[in-house]
């Protein structure tokens, strides 16, 4: 799919798909540029009250040690979406390379990648990050790796399934009787068609990953201090839920707007592009 | 229609029905539609794909698809106009006063529920009849329509019956009420040739019989000069002629209506064999191939094609013609290497090719190329014209560059499509457009075989027609040998040199085309040949005049009988249900499969097993 | 086509074996499962003698403790040892509790269930409901505005559910509480008033999910032709959804189901730290910050078993459900 073919499709949504573009390019920018723009050092005590309301000074209050909650807001969402972004990479080449595997490979491999995949799919991925947790520990990289080993057999299962439908096709067949090799195959005729669905796949992963480790931090097995992603922002505030104070409201809801402006966008794609 | 009664039953008078663009514009997807059709008549509506003859027929029923509407005009049955009812009011007369039987019943159907549940539905949901009524009436239509066991069949799921049967279930169902009117939407287009002649006599019986005003609608005007009264021939949603059967068919007025009777029945056009050479351009011999595990003795678990073998000589057409399942595209898929045999050899230039594609060197692949049927999925959709040839053009010759794309410009030209056509992705264009970047493609490779996997069958007549001649004139011009596999015998026997028959994977009948127009054949070929509906009105016999075969006690193993067995009206008892047939030669010259080799294989000379 | 008379009994054996079969599968996958989770679980760096100790303990004290916990074994006895206590209900001595792992979980599983039922009960009528309607409303407007809000619902954090339930509910209208204590001897009346935002707060995550897989079901087989001809043949729109697509989307609305339930178990973690409910999911929390390995394998591999349990349930339904199967 080229540039100019995808930019001509984004023309031609529906409003909640544009108001789902606007909030991810939002969230996108927020996360290249956002800790420039913070009015605060994050981790300063500027406020002498804790759980601050909204103020010109502190424009979303301050959290329950006199912290700016805008300033660490815009840091949080950087750790959000930069690990939620690259773990959805990760976890889609992964998925998608071995899918083409099995499509393309021998009938063992598929079986056994293919069982591979079942079994860890059986395992609730909330259950499976906690034990990989448990097992390896939660740095920023490990977390990266485990989400991102976590959501590759959703997407190993989607983008076998394409693989496996045009592997099929005529043109497939075509290329297969012309001679081709398997490379050549997959490569050239196959994935250019799995593009579309795969990108819409792509940003459920992104929405599955950021939830995940929202719930983690939250659990305060995810990011650990000092560096804190939106989730951990929740959860040390999680104090000030009887004040309902901003601390603890913002970044939840920061978290929302990210992961709804993502499924907003996905599902006013063209539908040719999900199946 | 001028000559229907001067009051008429049904008339519909500029109808209109629109459909909205994307971008928001509207269009007419038919328009000015206006005809009459007395009590009891039968009009067929005729057209291409595109002309809006099924758009007319579901209007008939107040309905439209997709987002369309009918913006205008009137559509009287009987004395209610359909195109002022509300929805209440037409689901009152939908399944009920008028009735609709699909072109798919396979899809029609509702594949959770049994037939009887859906045969009396609607008689139920209307409250015409009690449950007891309904079941003990379509056990009645059953029976009217020639399904076996019209008892017990109700209990059955869809799956459980064949396509010719479910077609005859669709018609008893939509003959439950009784309807003042029955729309008959292309019935029979999904059925082989042979099922197809006895669904049709069914459903000319229990019109004629019950009186029932119909309207036919079909792309294929043979079969609608079998059951119309009048016919309406319509292209690009406008009705281009009118008039009754009779008239139509023997003095058309219209150029079109010409062009589309000319393209059902195309001329053949074989240039002159030339001398064959000692060894031919391709060999198959006695190749047996399936799916499944492959046994000690090289049968497969599930044979498709057993024990085949063929020979073509370099600049000739063999037509290979055969229903579905006869294994046909099987045959193309063993020769091309993508199926290997389990057993026999395919020889290209008297040297064997390996079996499957592996170990087949890359000129091996150039020489034999295969086209397949439908170009809508032999098209990488991702690809633009241009890509789709390079790629051919690269792999087998190193062409790039300039080279290439000179090379491309003249395919195109071969085809006969403008050279701006290459920046275009095969997604925007037509059904033939695609048909023939399809061809392009395998004659980029410059082989010397075409292997054409029914590359007409999914195109309009026309279309299609204007493909035989493309693929006549580059045989000519190119000297290539082409295995031309279909399921339409006039098809073949105007494009090709020899014929061989397929049935369940044998090869049943093998000869010079010039022999298929004799009597003498295998039973098989018989059946096909005189089933393929003739141009004239009166051609379809009436049901009734050969009884129907008794079924063959099925305990034996089938495999080592003859396959045709219990279709054939020849067999004779102790012979045929005994012993797999030998390879007779007739007089013709034609190599067949069977018992007999002897006038007992002319027409309604019959066996007496079946008299028995 | 023949009907022979065994014709329906050797169906049946076909059918059953074909659920056999099934059930088998299920068990295969349930050992693989368990062999990744020991795995992963056996990886950890260092081992649960030394984490036991902890840093200060002699080599020798670390070496008794591995003999004693049967560490010095080999890894695939060690798995057998594990996965045969499993199946007898022996899942091993908390490291943490210093007590059998199964009275712990014993305690818990109660909870839970109750709390997975309450929230069945609630949220699976509702997402059939929504999907039905949305379905039989396709681009409508009722269809859209349900769209954009199962949308959401499917993207938003739980925490953020929950915050907000407690911050009306409690903080603000102050009629339910925070916390989600269930007293001994509780009636009915207060057992539901103590639940009633976990049970929410669940349902809002689970039933948006069934909702729009019930709906997909659904839309899937509007565009076959059996509907047209159901339109064809007179029908209303309800009869058509309720006679005709429903008894062929019965395969995919209940592997729907089987899905969301499914997550009420391991899903339920943070509704359990937000209202402090003693659940199983907040249980294996506090093993993995614990590093207590035989409780986290337990949790883990209950709530594997209830996963592969729900989704063999759902693909048995759906086969003794669809005639081309069940009369073979």
């Amino acid at each position: 799919m080229s540039v100019g073919r995808f930019l001509r499709s984004l023309r031609g949504l529906s409003l909640s798909g544009r108001i789902g573009l606007g909030l991810v390019l939002f969230w996108g920018v927020v996360a290249l540029v956002g800790p420039m723009l913070a009015p605060h050092p994050v981790g300063a005590f500027v406020d002498r009250d804790v759980f601050g309301g909204y103020s010109s000074r502190f424009p979303l209050g301050s959290d329950y040690l006199g912290r700016d909650v805008l300033s660490r807001l815009l840091s949080g969402a950087r750790y959000t979406v930069g690990l939620g972004a690259s773990a959805a990479i990760a976890a889609c080449m992964v998925g998608t390379g071995l899918a083409l595997v099995a499509a393309l490979g021998s009938r063992w491999t598929d079986e056994l990648l293919s069982r591979f995949m079942d079994t860890l799919l059986s395992i609730p991925s909330k259950i499976l990050a906690l034990v990989l947790i448990a097992a390896f520990g939660s740095s920023l990289l490990l977390l990266m790796v485990i989400a991102a080993f976590t959501y590759v057999p959703g997407n190993y299962r989607i983008a076998r399934a394409l693989a496996v439908n045009l592997n099929q096709t005529d043109f497939v067949v075509a290329a297969r009787a012309r001679g081709e090799r398997a490379t050549h195959i997959a490569l050239f005729e196959i994935l250019p068609n799995m593009i579309h669905p795969l990108l819409a796949d792509f940003g459920l992963r992104f929405v599955f990953i950021v939830l995940l480790l929202s719930a983690l931090s939250f659990l305060g097995l995810g990011v650990q201090p000092p560096a804190a992603d939106l989730g951990s922002l929740v959860r040390e505030n999680i104090s000030g839920i009887v004040e309902g104070a901003p601390a603890i409201l913002m970044p939840a809801l920061a978290i929302a707007t990210l992961t709804v402006g993502v499924n907003l966008l996905i599902d006013a794609l063209p539908r040719a592009g999900r199946r | 229609m001028a000559d229907a009664s001067a009051n008429p039953y049904v008339a519909v008078s500029g109808l209109r029905v629109s459909a909205r663009r994307p971008d928001g514009s509207d269009f007419d997807i038919v328009s000015d539609i206006d005809f009459s059709l007395a009590r009891g008549e039968v009009l067929a509506l005729i057209g291409e794909s595109g002309s809006g003859k099924t758009t007319i027929a579901l209007a008939m029923l107040g309905h439209a698809r997709n987002g369309a509407a009918i913006t205008g005009g009137s559509i009287r049955v009987g004395d209610v106009d359909l195109a002022s009812l509300g929805a209440a009011d037409l689901r009152a007369l939908r399944g009920n006063r008028i009735c609709y039987v699909a072109q798919s019943a396979a899809a029609a159907f509702n594949p959770a529920r049994t037939i009887m549940d859906q045969a009396i539905e609607a008689a139920l949901v209307h409250g015409l009849m009690s449950r007891a009524e309904a079941e003990a009436k379509a056990v009645g239509l059953f029976g009217e329509l020639g399904l076996p066991r019209p008892e017990s069949i109700g209990r059955k799921y869809p799956h459980q019956f064949s396509g010719g049967q479910l077609q005859r279930l669709m018609a008893a169902m939509a003959l439950m009420s009784d309807p003042d009117l029955i729309i008959l939407d292309e019935p029979t287009t999904a059925l082989d040739v042979t099922t197809q002649i006895g669904v049709l006599q069914a459903f000319r019986n229990v019109v004629r019989r019950r009186g029932t005003t119909a309207i036919y609608v079909s792309h294929d005007l043979a079969v609608v000069a079998q059951m119309a009264d009048h016919i309406l021939v319509l292209q690009q949603g406008h009705i281009v002629e009118a008039g009754r059967a009779a008239r139509m068919i023997e003095a058309p007025e219209q150029d079109y209506t010409r062009t589309l009777m000319a393209a059902a029945h195309p001329a053949p056009s074989v240039p002159e064999r030339g001398p064959a050479a000692d060894v031919p351009l391709l060999e198959v011999r006695g190749v047996t191939a399936g799916y499944g595990r492959i046994d000690a003795a090289g049968h497969p678990a599930i044979p498709v094609l057993r024990d085949v073998s063929l020979s073509l000589q370099r600049g000739q057409t063999l037509g290979v013609i055969g229903e579905s399942g006869s294994g046909k595209s099987t045959l193309a898929r063993a020769i091309s290497g993508l199926l290997p045999p389990a057993r026999g050899q395919v020889l290209l230039d008297g040297a064997p090719l390996p079996p499957g594609l592996k170990g087949r060197t890359r000129d091996d692949f150039r020489r034999v190329q295969i086209v397949f049927q439908n170009a809508d999925v032999a098209l990488n959709p991702a690809q633009s014209v241009r890509q789709i040839l390079k790629r051919p053009l690269a792999f087998y010759h190193g062409l790039r560059g300039a080279a290439a794309d000179a090379r491309i410009a003249e395919l195109l030209d071969l085809i006969r499509l403008p050279a701006t056509i290459g920046d275009r992705r095969c997604t925007e264009l037509s059904g033939g457009q695609k048909q023939r970047v399809n061809l392009a493609r395998a004659l980029a490779a410059n082989p010397d075989i075409i292997l054409c996997d029914e590359v007409t069958s999914a195109l309009d007549t026309v279309v299609g027609a204007a493909i035989l001649d493309l693929l006549a004139d580059l045989r000519r011009d190119l000297g290539i040998g082409m295995i031309f596999i279909s399921h339409d015998i006039s098809t073949v026997r105007a494009i090709c040199d020899d014929i061989l028959v397929l049935y369940h994977g044998h090869a049943v009948e093998q000869g010079p085309r010039d022999t298929f127009a004799e009597a003498l054949h295998h039973p098989y070929t018989r059946l096909l040949v005189s089933s393929v509906p003739e141009l004239r009105i009166g051609w379809l016999p009436d049901a009734g005049s050969a009884p129907p075969l008794p079924p063959v006690d099925e305990s034996g193993n089938a495999a080592d009988l003859c396959p045709f067995l219990a279709r054939c009206d020849t067999r004779v008892a102790g012979l045929c249900d005994a012993s797999f047939p030998p390879r007779h030669r007739l007089p013709t010259g034609n190599e067949i499969l069977c018992h007999f080799a002897d006038e007992k294989l002319l027409p309604f000379a019959r066996g007496n097993m079946g008299a028995a | 086509m023949a009907a022979s008379p065994d014709a329906p009994n050797n169906g049946g054996r076909r059918l059953a074996l074909m659920i056999l079969g099934r059930i088998g599968a299920s068990f295969v996958t349930l050992i693989l499962v368990a062999l990744v989770v020991f795995v992963i679980s056996s990886l950890l760096p260092g081992d649960a003698a030394q984490e036991a100790l902890g840093q200060s303990a002699t080599a020798e004290q670390i070496a008794a403790l591995r003999q004693e916990m049967g560490l010095d074994r080999p890894a695939y006895e060690r798995f057998a040892t594990w996965a045969w206590g499993m199946v007898g209900g022996d899942a091993g001595q908390s490291l943490v509790a210093n007590m059998p792992v199964g009275d712990i979980i014993s305690e818990r599983l109660p909870n839970s269930l109750l709390l997975a039922a309450l929230t069945t009960l609630v949220a699976v009528p509702l997402a059939l409901g929504i999907g039905i309607a949305s379905a039989m409303n396709r681009d409508g407007r009722l269809d859209r505005a349900l769209n954009i809000v199962t949308l959401s619902m499917v993207a938003l954090p739980e925490f953020l559910v929950a915050t907000l339930a407690v911050l009306v509910f409690s903080v603000q209208l102050q009629w339910l509480p925070s916390i989600a204590l269930v007293p001994e001897e509780a009636g009915v009346a207060e057992l539901l008033k103590a639940l009633a935002m976990p049970v929410a707060a669940l349902a809002v995550v689970v039933m948006a999910q069934m909702a729009r897989m019930t709906r997909a079901a659904i839309i899937d087989q509007l565009d076959r032709p059996y509907v047209e001809m159901a339109v064809l043949k007179g029908f209303s729109a309800r009869r058509i959804i309720i006679t005709h697509v429903l008894p062929n989307s019965v395969g995919p609305i209940f592997n729907a189901i089987a899905l969301s339930l499914s997550y009420l178990l391991g899903g339920a973690i943070i509704v359990e730290t937000i209202f402090n409910y003693p659940g199983l999911a907040s249980l294996m929390v506090n093993a993995v910050t614990s590093r207590d390995m035989p409780l986290l394998q337990a949790c883990a591999m209950i709530f594997c078993a209830v996963y592969l349990a729900l989704m063999l349930i759902a693909d048995v339904a759906a086969i003794l459900a669809n005639p081309r199967l069940r009369n073979q």
